[in-house]
């Protein structure tokens, strides 16, 4: 006893460290393997978007004269003669250079994921707030009709959204955005009936704020937990749902670089060009990968629940 | 049982009256007039008249949400417009194939799942485990269709000639076919209901095959399934993998456990007849949650493998704006999708006798 006293006593008092507890999320965050491997991979998803222009070797839409369609990836270092032109993931089948296809389609899939993720998390905030705040009737008829939507396969109602608004990438991403509202939506309700009655939320209110105010400075930062997870998971299925839409033709149209549009047009060349379906599958999988591990080490570095297991 | 079975149904109804109202509310803010979506751009306005007048467009939206309630319940989803013929035949024809790929790939995903996820759990931390969550992620990352594509080349081509080939596409092999039960048993008067039933089960050519014990034409059936449900499976078998994981790691940790390992069980008795009761019920809910996934999976995946199913007929139906097509087809399946979350719910009880009805 006497010695640890004396130990105290001979520390400096600038070593104990003091986190908040965002820093603390922050330190699980970083320190999360997965999340290490999922922030990798976004980044460079990242960079080569932003600097797509001056990676990108051709132009991602006009064809290349003077190529072979669909010919094989042809890499110098690996053995491919010195005469013919580069082109490391091949031609597709318009005589585009893949790789160039694939360069411009990271813009095209972080996009999508992002603008559809805002776009529902916008309606499902408005709605979940609705909800929370007006209760009764109004309450359940939002929350009835929120049920109603996640009681359908959630690819099936974008493909029968899209087959009203009619073929194309705004309305595919309107119709994954609409689908995705309702895990918005009750979040948020959760979280506006969770402070709705606390004191400090009816201090703020006889003190004149507004109920758009009390949502922003009270609701949202209690459910900014599961809203990040959330989006970051929505993001990764997001990304899955519009590849899938474009793969039947019912979303983006040629000949834009979208990564499932460019494995549906080459959907029957699997078998004498392979690479052409072999690459865009590999790209849309990694950058559903980085969302994904991202998402599950947000998880776990904001679960309060979790902190205490590990 | 009974009485909790009944209260279950009727907590179900506003969700079936949701499910068709939503598919209804969907047709009718079609873009456009549908006289001229469906007519075509050069139907007079006398044409026009006569066609909503026809298919009772000029009355009130409940009457007509009424009349769409009524025809449903009647097994009646209207013509297709662009085949002229009832949309419930067209249903008949196309769904056993959906359905076959999507519980083949149920089975599959399940019975994997849970055995890698058991795997996982008990060597925790081991190579074994790192490397199956890994799987796991990159699993539910990838692309249903993508996977189906690289499946049919790594086992049609890679693989030609070898033992393994498996044939990419198709839903026999061509040569083969297997009559009609209606024909078989002599059932050609059967009409509605029972002649419905009966076309549906001899269009599932396995079921067909294995009660007319054709065992030739089941086998193949068989065949041409393995790939379609394992593409389709995969993504299912990741999340159920992981759930059978976190649920029986969950599990493993309490003290009945240590218990149970104390009186000197062995490991085996412990997990499967002690762990696993309990890890159960969150793994049966997952399984219940992605069968939506399964069946948007085998939607998708027709058009990889070529099959005869609701997928393929969908997207076709959505290019023609056969909008019937698409309507019928949305709701039926959201409504297998809410009755296979009804049964996951009824086996609860089964799996954890706490649970009183």
């Amino acid at each position: 006893m006497a010695s640890s006293a004396t130990s105290l006593q001979l520390e400096p008092l600038n070593t104990i460290v003091s986190r908040t507890p965002l820093q603390n999320a922050l330190r699980r965050f970083v320190r999360h393997r997965s999340a290490q491997v999922g922030m990798a991979i976004l980044g460079f998803l990242v960079f080569v978007a932003i600097f797509a222009p001056l990676l990108a070797p051709h132009d991602p839409i006009k064809p290349i004269r003077t190529v072979k369609r669909r010919s094989p990836p042809c890499i110098h270092l690996l053995g491919c003669p010195a005469d013919q032109p580069q082109h490391f993931f091949g031609i597709d089948g318009n005589q585009r250079d893949l790789l160039s296809r694939i360069i411009f389609g990271s813009r095209l899939s972080l996009e999508i994921g992002v603008a559809t993720v805002t776009f529902a998390i916008v309606i499902g905030t408005v709605l979940g707030a609705v909800s929370g705040y007006a209760g009764g009737w109004i309450d359940n008829i939002i929350m009835r009709l929120m049920d109603v939507l996640l009681a359908f396969p959630s690819l099936l109602l974008s493909i029968a959204i899209v087959a009203v608004l009619g073929p194309g990438l705004i309305n595919a991403l309107l119709a994954i955005a609409f689908v995705s509202i309702p895990v918005y939506a009750r979040i948020i309700r959760a979280s506006v009936l969770q402070v709705k009655e606390q004191d400090f939320v009816s201090a703020s209110r006889a003190l004149g704020s507004s109920p758009i105010g009390i949502l922003i400075s009270h609701v949202l930062p209690n459910a900014v937990t599961p809203l990040i997870v959330q989006a970051t998971l929505g993001i990764a299925s997001a990304i899955l749902d519009a590849a899938a839409l474009s793969f039947l033709g019912l979303g983006a149209a040629p000949p834009t670089p979208e990564w499932g549009l460019m494995l549906g047009e080459e959907r029957n060349s699997v078998f004498n060009a392979p690479h052409l379906v072999f690459i865009p599958g590999i790209a849309i999988m990694l950058t559903v990968l980085g969302f994904n591990l991202i998402g599950d080490g947000l998880r776990d570095a904001l679960d309060p629940r979790l902190v205490n297991v590990s | 049982m009974s009485q909790f079975l009944i209260r279950r149904l009727i907590l179900l109804l506003p969700v079936i009256f949701g499910i068709t109202f939503v598919t209804f509310a969907l047709a009718r803010i079609l873009p456009g007039d549908p006289c001229y979506a469906i007519l075509g751009e050069k139907a007079t306005p006398e044409q026009c008249n006569a066609f909503r007048e026809r298919e009772g467009l000029n009355d009130p939206i409940l009457v007509q949400f009424g009349r769409y309630l009524g025809d449903i319940t009647r097994g009646n989803f209207g013509e297709s417009l662009k085949d002229s013929r009832p949309v419930t035949q067209i249903m008949l024809e196309r769904l056993p194939m959906t359905l076959e790929v999507t519980l083949g790939a149920m089975l599959f995903s399940t019975t994997f799942g849970i055995l890698l996820g058991i795997i996982s759990a008990v060597r925790r931390n081991t190579a074994v485990d790192v490397g199956t969550m890994l799987g796991a992620n990159i699993g539910v990352s990838m692309p249903v269709f993508w996977l189906g594509l690289m499946l049919a080349y790594v086992f049609a081509i890679m693989l030609k000639e070898t033992p393994f080939w498996i044939p990419p596409s198709g839903r026999l092999s061509s040569g083969l076919s297997i009559p009609p039960l209606a024909e078989t048993y002599n059932l050609q008067n059967l009409s509605g209901l029972w002649g419905a039933i009966v076309t549906f089960a001899s269009n599932t050519v396995t079921f067909n095959a294995l009660i007319t014990g054709n065992f030739e034409v089941l086998r193949d059936a068989l065949w041409h399934l393995i790939l379609p449900c394992v593409a389709v499976g995969t993504i299912p078998l990741s999340i159920i993998a992981r759930m059978t994981r976190s649920s029986l790691l969950e599990v493993l940790g309490l003290d009945y456990i240590r218990t149970a390992r104390a009186k000197g069980l062995i490991e085996r008795a412990v997990i499967f007849k002690h762990a696993m009761r309990n890890a159960m019920l969150p793994i049966v809910t997952i399984i219940g949650l992605s069968f939506g996934g399964l069946l948007s999976g085998a939607v998708l995946t027709e058009t990889v493998f070529a099959l005869p199913g609701v997928g393929t007929q969908l997207v076709s139906a959505i290019f023609s704006r056969d909008y019937s097509v698409v309507q019928a087809f949305t709701v039926v399946i959201a409504l297998i999708f809410v009755f296979v979350n009804l049964i996951v719910d009824l086996s609860y009880v089964f799996l954890d006798p706490r649970i009183r009805l």
